[in-house]
């Protein structure tokens, strides 16, 4: 039972270490130490929960279960591997912005507070504490993303603050609204917000409450999923802070705020019936694949046009939970995980990319196979991954969502077969441009060591393509059968 | 029988009393200021000074510009007979409610501003125009206030109201202060009071109701005064009656009239020396302003409405 | 009950007065052009809504609420104001707010706002306790006064205020529909504040460093391409 605590203490440990020697090279090395440790700490968590299923701790202010053990999971492999990059990384990205020492403690200390916000938020059973990480990881990557001090960094910086501070407010009236309908039923104090009460008392909550709650939530959390209409922050914010940054936003952020929505979305479904939740997911879902797909086809810089992709892809799996039953919960579970595992690996790369070639703009990188066939190869298979190319988890997972749209929302198949298709319009030719042809530069290439987090994550997601592990078959298709 | 005597007494009562209050507002502020006042009965005193004097009527003028004084007057002093200022249920009160009397100062409004227009000048013309631009903000404002008032006693009748707002006592209302706090933004508007138009100027640059009624003279131009000071004297009344109505006595209860009469002098007194405390202390805002201000008094107004219904009270 | 009768009517009727200042105040956030006074406004916001809180806290006997109070009057009347207001100062911005809408249409769009909020709170509203009745609805309307506030103003400056107007309007909500959250979250969202108007602080200077300026149209730079 104490596992769970071990693995927060291990991620929370990090800040004030980090706080003291997070600068030059010990600074990266404890980066990593802290969040190797933390993954260990995650990998004995998940073992007990496969031997004795989910469990609360800390008199119940925590708790695990199968839906959020996969998230936690893929958030220790993902901080990993990030800090493993961001090490040699930032290295050169401190060289090249003349970070000074205080930036780069400022960088290790906000990462590792947004790491630990994040595991605070999957492990909470408060949904008070839930909003409380949520915010808490805002403010952490606020000034991440304006590490540079760039004009550029600093506007996206004050749009994802303003943006997704209006979310969040939306998202704490909503998480008030809930307490409100949960206080009729089981009282006041703490125990109202805990999800595990909440669970077993939904089919009281009063009906009518609960659907304006689940509005303001979905809107607010959704703002953070990067839903359209309100997703403007995030290509942005992607750009302009580090690369490790963009992969962590993508990687883990999006995933944990759907994952916040789909908490209150089960909660919703029991008072209100399932239909309310459902067609607002599939609608913010949709709406958010094909504003992304098309947006994507204008896109110049390589990371807007990759945090584009994220929309897209985070809406797919919304929809995908909107419409419901085993099999669709199953694929956008899937399809969460095997993205955050997928668009960190093509954030790696294209970090690399974007270091090697000195700009983000994708008409000046080109030859990349040639420069260095390691880096050159982790971004194509990388983002051959994000299409959806077999044996990808992807390919699977938009696989599996497509055919059981057409079984159960026929009307939808054509938008989102149109949605994918305009993204790989959008993806493919670049992909090309930016892998083959001559390479005009002479310097060294990164050392194959520093591409192989991208490869490990790689292999990962090829495995949950292929063959994915009965354990966690297990785990999704509980998950799955608990949020339809 | 004793419900006439009422009647006919506050009608005169109200006549004969709104110079006085003008006075007693300019000696108020003029001592505020460190002038030296003119005496309380000045306006007795201007007023005589002009109805002895000759009526010049502006040439090419046709016969609005002369009506339009006594149509002024006449529909004051209508209003000076239904509005409860000494006493609720006056028999004159059924033949208008809230709205009606709203009525009543438009209709007055319309002709002061027409016979502006008449005299063709420059001044008469922008002086108008100025009066309307003030006066399509305040009414709604005016109506806002009126109904949050209204709705609260679930009548319009303005002696209903009273009654009603008499016989709850000293609750609170949030909505009924967002009324008045509108109602007085508008009566300072309407009488063409700092800071929305100043009546002491006439400098063309901010004159309102000074730059209308420049061609009239003589017992015109009194009529015309004396109606504005009735005017005045009326919207205060409306004020107490909404907002501060205790102590009014109902019509026909000679006992009641005494102990009335003296409310209604210290109520007067006090609204008196607020006005030109009020008078003092703020300047006149810019004329392309006004309409700020008169949106504030109507936003003020629409939230006392939205509390009434958000907060039942 | 811990209060007579008596008290309890007139807390109740001034509970309502204070409520319905709230929203006077967001109203006045609108119209208001300077930013100095905006700041004002900002701290009499936080001041009515501690003293709504302890007048909560007085007519329910609930003990957290004090608490909350406390923290409300400390945080929101006192300390933030000042730290903005000394911050406006060491950073010199000028002191007028400069307003995409003009600022009557921008009212009328608030009241419009305020009808929307009633409408949607209207339900909610109906199942509250007796002395909190009808208050979710203003809560929620000073959310969205906020909200359009901090889209009509350019200034950085003027957005944070809305922003912090916002968690004001929430504290309302909190306070009037459930009689406040347990104190942790309570405690959580205070933080988060806290922390989030330190890291404003420090980007108000690299936004001042890189640009010279607080205006929000020298941050319109990137643009969908």
């Amino acid at each position: 039972m104490m596992l769970i605590l071990l693995v927060l203490a291990c991620a929370f440990v990090g800040i004030p270490l980090l706080g003291l020697w997070g600068y030059g090279r010990p600074g990266g090395w404890i980066f990593v130490a802290v969040n190797g440790l933390t993954l260990l700490a995650i990998l004995a968590l998940a073992g007990q929960v496969a031997m004795t299923g989910g469990f609360t701790a800390g008199h119940e202010q925590f708790v695990v279960d199968d839906f959020s053990m996969l998230l936690v999971l893929v958030d220790g492999v993902v901080g990993f591997s990030t800090a493993l990059f961001s090490r040699g990384y930032m290295v050169r990205e401190a060289a090249h912005w003349q970070l000074s020492r205080g930036r780069m403690r400022l960088y290790h200390v906000m990462f590792q507070t947004f790491l630990f916000t994040m595991l605070l938020a999957l492990l909470t059973n408060s949904m008070g504490i839930l909003w409380v990480a949520m915010e808490g990881a805002t403010l952490a990557t606020v000034l991440l993303v304006s590490l540079f001090r760039t004009a550029e960094g600093l506007e996206a910086a004050w749009k994802y603050f303003i943006l997704c501070g209006v979310g969040l407010a939306m998202a704490l009236f909503g998480t008030i609204l809930l307490y409100f309908a949960a206080q009729r039923i089981l009282g006041s104090g703490s125990q109202a917000l805990l999800w595990t009460h909440l669970d077993g008392v939904r089919g009281q909550l009063q009906p009518h409450v609960m659907a304006i709650a689940f509005v303001f939530v979905l809107v607010g959390y959704g703002t953070k999923v990067g839903l359209a209409p309100l997703h403007n922050w995030l290509p942005d914010a992607h750009a302009s802070g580090p690369s490790s940054v963009s992969a962590v936003l993508s990687g883990l952020l999006l995933n944990v705020a759907l994952y916040a929505v789909l908490r209150t979305k089960v909660l919703v479904d029991g008072a209100v019936g399932p239909d309310f939740a459902a067609h607002l997911l599939m609608g913010f879902g949709l709406l958010s694949l094909l504003v992304a797909a098309f947006s994507m086809l204008r896109q110049r810089d390589v990371k807007r046009l990759f945090a584009y992709s994220s929309v897209e892809h985070m809406g797919l799996a919304t929809f995908a939970f909107g419409v419901g039953g085993s099999v669709a919960s199953f694929a956008g579970i899937l399809h969460m995980l095997s993205h955050s595992l997928t668009k960190s690996a093509v954030f790696f790369s294209v970090g690399q990319a974007v270091q090697t070639a000195g700009s983000r703009e994708i008409q000046r990188i080109h030859g990349l196979l040639e420069h260095s066939p390691v880096l050159g190869w982790a971004m194509m298979l990388a983002i051959l991954a994000i299409l959806g190319m077999p044996p990808s988890g992807l390919f699977l997972s938009e696989f599996l969502i497509i055919t059981s749209t057409m079984h159960a929302q026929a009307w939808a198949t054509p938008l989102l077969l149109l949605g994918l298709g305009v993204a790989f319009a959008a993806i493919f030719p670049r992909l090309q441009g930016m892998v083959f042809g001559r390479s005009p530069w002479t310097h060294g290439g990164p050392a194959p060591v520093a591409m192989l987090p991208v490869f490990v994550q790689l292999a990962l997601v090829g495995l949950l393509g292929v063959f994915i592990p009965v354990v966690l078959v297990q785990w999704m298709q509980h998950a799955a059968a608990f949020l339809s | 029988m004793a419900a006439n005597l009422f009647q006919v007494l506050q009608t005169l009562l109200v006549l004969l009393l709104a110079p006085l209050f003008a006075g007693y507002l300019q000696n108020a502020r003029a001592l505020l200021q460190n002038r030296r006042p003119a005496g309380i009965l000045q306006p007795y005193r201007d007023l005589l000074r002009l109805f002895h004097k000759e009526s010049i009527i502006a040439e090419g003028t046709s016969w609005l510009f002369r009506a339009t004084p006594y149509l002024l007057f006449a529909a004051m002093w209508l209003a000076a007979g239904i509005v409860p200022i000494l006493a609720t249920a006056l028999p004159l009160a059924p033949a208008a409610d809230v709205i009606a009397l709203v009525g009543l100062f438009a209709l007055a409004r319309v002709f002061q501003v027409l016979a502006a227009m008449d005299t063709g000048t420059a001044f008469g013309t922008l002086g108008a125009r100025r009066e309307m631009l003030v006066a399509a903000m305040a009414e709604p404002a005016l109506l806002a206030a009126l109904f949050t008032a209204s709705l609260l006693s679930h009548s319009t009748s303005l002696s209903s109201i009273v009654d009603h707002l008499e016989s709850l006592r000293f609750a609170l209302h949030p909505s009924m202060v967002f009324a008045a706090a509108a109602f007085f933004m508008v009566l300072l508007a309407e009488n063409a009071r700092i800071p929305v138009d100043n009546p002491a100027t006439h400098l063309e640059l901010t004159m309102i109701h000074e730059a209308m009624i420049l061609e009239y003279s003589g017992r015109h131009l009194a009529l015309v005064e004396w109606a504005a000071q009735i005017k005045l004297l009326l919207y205060v009344g409306i004020g107490i009656a909404l907002f501060l109505p205790w102590g009014i006595a109902p019509a026909g209860d000679l006992a009641a009239l005494p102990a009335a009469a003296f409310w209604l002098a210290l109520k007067l007194l006090a609204a008196g020396a607020v006005l030109a405390v009020i008078e003092t202390l703020l300047a006149k805002l810019r004329l392309f302003r006004a309409p700020e201000f008169m949106a504030t008094a109507f936003l003020l107004g629409v939230i006392g409405l939205l509390s009434y219904f958000m907060l039942g009270a | 009950m811990l209060v007579s009768a008596h008290i309890a009517v007139w807390g109740t009727s001034l509970l309502k007065l204070l409520a319905a200042m709230l929203l006077l105040i967001g109203f006045a956030m609108l119209a208001q052009r300077r930013l100095l006074t905006l700041i004002h406004l900002l701290a009499w916001q936080g001041f009515v809504l501690a003293l709504g809180t302890a007048l909560v806290a007085l007519l329910t006997g609930q003990t957290e609420l004090w608490y909350s109070a406390a923290l409300s009057l400390g945080l929101k009347a006192l300390l933030i104001p000042a730290v903005l207001h000394r911050l406006l100062r060491r950073l010199k911005v000028r002191g007028d707010v400069e307003a995409v809408i003009n600022i009557p249409t921008t009212l009328l769009l608030g009241i419009v706002l305020v009808i929307f909020a009633f409408s949607l709170a209207a339900p909610i509203s109906a199942l509250t306790g007796t002395i909190t009745r009808g208050m979710v609805g203003i809560a929620l309307a000073a959310v969205l006064l906020s909200f359009l506030m901090m889209i009509t103003r350019r200034k950085a400056i003027s957005q944070v205020v809305g922003f912090l107007a916002m968690d004001n309007g929430l504290f309302f909500a909190a306070t009037s529909a459930t009689l406040g959250m347990p104190m942790i979250v309570e405690l959580g969202v205070a933080l988060d504040a806290l922390i989030g108007f330190v890291i404003l602080g420090i980007f108000f200077f690299q936004m001042r460093e890189t640009f010279d300026s607080m205006d929000l149209s020298h941050l319109e730079r990137i643009r969908e391409e």
